[in-house]
């Protein structure tokens, strides 16, 4: 047998209700507040004395498992499957409410890019900062600091205060910093969603180096193209449970299957809290062809969600947003005032066009009654853009899209 | 957080691997684990730095206000109390006799407020990275020493310009300086503790600290307090501190001797009291905050 980094043994948590809304990350809050502003501000968002689910919920159930030391797993699964709260505990961020883990060497956690920053304070003096947060002592710093700063590109900027500092620049030099981070046992969460397709290729690179280097790493995405060139074995969670574990593309394949066809979804449990509505799949309906989440025309496009509702909603908040890979959203849109009735429905879109140059996106979709968050699905499997590039031939990423056009030259005679 | 070395476990010992670590459901009163809180100085030393370091950037007269705020205090306070409502003052003059006060005092002040709030301007990193919480209210409480160090400055010129000179009591001051910051911190543990979980602590904290105040000799000598109830007045820890500090430094009025007795000990309750009860507390400050 080999060398155990992590044993986790019928690892259980239990929120309440109340408690795990407010656990989500900011992100989400983010994205809530952008798709459904109004309903931030309603019964939702404040405690106000009348909680209609004041309900528990498990977030993990009997978890069981183990990590070889060295190994690199992926966790898959959809929002709220407990795959962060999995990663948190492992991290001594929270404790389980029963069962146990062991973990066998040092643990650095990346749930977040930019951990410690302070934007008051310069580039270097958050090196510093944010390294010690992350777990590294003075000295290991030191010791990387000019590497740290060359990863980042930063070098010019490394005494002025990072609030001057672009988002990319603040995001490169967060991970220059994480990426540096040398724990035994590596968790990481969701973070290389951000950040500009460049850099991100280096952070993936220098990740593969890390788990050559014979540490171990969990790591939690929703991009099934980075679980598949860094994990050798994944785990699927779906409330609170593992579903599958075995090899990546196994795994994977069986998870992306599932979320396509539809016919397969969130096992009940008696515990779990009624749900109202929930996202089963979703596809491209035209310009039709053999796989439903690739788009190969640039001409228009028809897009459907299905959902089955359990409860009728009442005015009801359905917001839609599309991601790029890099975490950026292309475009979002609302619907108020929404009534559904009980039963399988279609949310169906029709685009006149979707211009976007090749690549992985994924969409969010969310559905809110009067109450709140009903459910937010971002949808797997991946939307692929496989159209033709219509920009320079040697340099088709040039841009975010990929618009059809004509050029022209025509000589004038008047002057203009 | 428990943290449990292993004599036997499942796990193969290469030598020189560390042991271990058990992550377990929150159990048991008494699991201070205050070595870890050792292990982690390096971060406990970062935070105060970057307290220090971002405490007055972007204001034009930076440390300056370490001294204004007890300076323009102490001169309120002499022309009301003192000059105006001649309130006793043991025989110094009303500067010395408010500033040396004013000095612990504020201290004490801000770095409860700071330590108070610490869970929830740390939000972000307290659920997306594990330490010892406890660090936290300890930098803010350290961290307000640097102000203190740089109102006592002023302090000084102060004696210089009235002549007041100190007696051997002062040797006894840095006594007196950790029983502020123990009472700060430990006051600060409760509060920071609970301000995680219900955010009405942080606007009770404010109006607590002024009454605070007015039950501490900051604005009058507990000479005024009678003298069988002087001991019950010590329960209040600053009052100790503050009388403690005045004598020290002054040489003037005799020394606290029961009431700093009763006040040290209402510290050690307090601080170890908000010791555990934060430990306690802390597994779950995640979940909460």
């Amino acid at each position: 047998m080999g060398d155990l980094a992590i044993r986790v043994e019928n690892l259980s948590k239990r929120y309440r209700i109340g408690q795990r809304e407010r656990y989500l990350a900011l992100r989400d809050v983010l994205a809530r507040a952008i798709s459904a502003p109004f309903r931030v501000f309603s019964s939702n968002s404040k405690p106000d004395g009348r909680n209609p689910r004041s309900d528990y919920i498990w977030a993990l159930k009997d978890v069981s498992f183990e990590v070889k030391q060295g190994e690199i797993v992926g966790i898959i699964g959809r929002n709220g499957a407990g795959k962060t709260t999995l990663l948190k505990i492992l991290a001594r961020i929270t404790r389980p409410t029963s069962g146990y883990a062991e973990v066998r060497g040092r643990v650095g956690s990346l749930l977040e890019v930019g951990t410690g920053f302070h934007p008051e304070l310069t580039g270097r003096e958050n090196i510093y900062l944010s390294g010690a947060v992350l777990g590294m002592t003075k000295r290991e710093i030191d010791r990387k600091f000019d590497e740290i700063v060359d990863f980042a590109g930063v070098a010019e900027f490394i005494d002025t205060p990072l609030k001057y500092y672009s988002a990319g620049m603040q995001m490169r030099l967060a991970f220059a910093v994480a990426a540096h981070l040398e724990p035994e046992i590596l968790l990481v969460d969701e973070v290389l969603a951000v950040g500009d397709l460049e850099f991100q290729k280096k952070c993936l690179g220098k990740m593969e180096d890390v788990s050559r280097g014979g540490r171990t790493v969990l790591f939690v995405s929703h991009q099934m193209n980075q679980i598949r060139r860094l994990c050798e074995r994944v785990i699927w969670l779906d409330a609170g449970q593992i579903v599958r574990e075995g090899p990546t593309h196994e795994v994977v394949s069986a998870y992306e299957a599932a979320m396509t066809s539809g016919e397969w979804l969130r096992r009940e449990r008696p515990d779990t809290p009624r749900v109202k509505a929930r996202f089963l799949r979703w596809e491209i309906v035209e310009p039709r062809n053999d796989q439903p989440n690739v788009l190969t025309e640039l001409g228009p496009v028809t897009i459907r969600f299905f959902v089955q509702v359990y409860e009728p909603i009442r005015l009801g908040h359905h917001g839609i947003a599309l991601f790029s890979s890099e975490g950026q959203m292309m475009w979002g849109t609302a619907t108020n005032d929404l009534n559904v009735t009980e039963g399988l429905h279609e949310f169906t879109y029709k685009l006149t066009t979707l211009p976007l140059r090749p690549g992985a996106y994924f969409w969010r979709v969310s559905l809110y009654d009067e109450q709140g968050l009903v459910d937010v699905w971002d949808c797997v499997p991946e939307l692929i853009v496989a159209t033709q590039p219509m920009g320079h031939p040697r340099d088709e990423w040039a841009g975010l899209l990929n618009i059809p056009y004509r050029f022209t030259v025509n000589g004038v005679r008047s002057r203009v | 957080m428990e943290v449990r070395t292993f004599p036997e476990t499942s796990l193969q010992t290469t030598g020189q691997r560390a042991a271990p670590v058990l992550i377990t459901p929150p159990r048991g009163w008494l699991d201070l684990n205050l070595r870890e809180l050792w292990e982690y100085r390096e971060l406990l030393y970062f935070f105060v730095w970057r307290d220090i370091k971002v405490r007055y950037k972007q204001t034009i007269i930076g440390a300056g206000w370490a001294i204004i705020q007890p300076f323009f205090t102490m001169v309120v306070f002499s022309l009301f109390f003192g000059l105006l409502a001649k309130i006793p003052s043991e025989g110094l003059p009303y500067p010395i006799f408010y500033y040396s006060a004013l000095l612990p005092w504020m201290y004490f002040a801000n770095a409860l407020n700071g330590a108070t709030n610490t869970m929830i301007e740390h939000q972000r990193v307290i659920t997306k990275v594990y330490f010892p919480r406890l660090i936290l209210p300890l930098a803010a409480v350290l961290a307000g020493l640097v102000d203190f160090g740089i109102a006592f400055v002023i302090l000084i010129g102060m004696m210089l310009f009235y002549g007041v000179v100190p007696t051997g009591a002062v040797l006894l001051l840095p006594f007196f300086l950790l029983l502020a910051v123990a009472t700060a911190l430990g006051a600060g543990l409760w509060l920071s503790a609970l301000n995680a979980i219900y955010r009405d602590v942080r606007y009770a904290a404010p109006f607590f600290v002024q009454f605070w105040m007015f039950a501490s000799p900051v604005a009058y000598p507990s000479s005024l307090i009678p003298e069988r109830w002087r001991w019950l007045y010590g329960l209040n820890p600053m009052a100790g501190v503050i009388e403690g500090f005045r004598w020290a430094l002054t040489g003037q009025g005799s020394p606290p001797n029961v009431l700093l007795l009763v006040s040290v000990a209402a510290v050690l309750v307090v601080l170890l009291g908000g010791i555990v009860y934060f430990r306690r507390m802390e597994s779950t400050i995640a979940d909460v905050v």
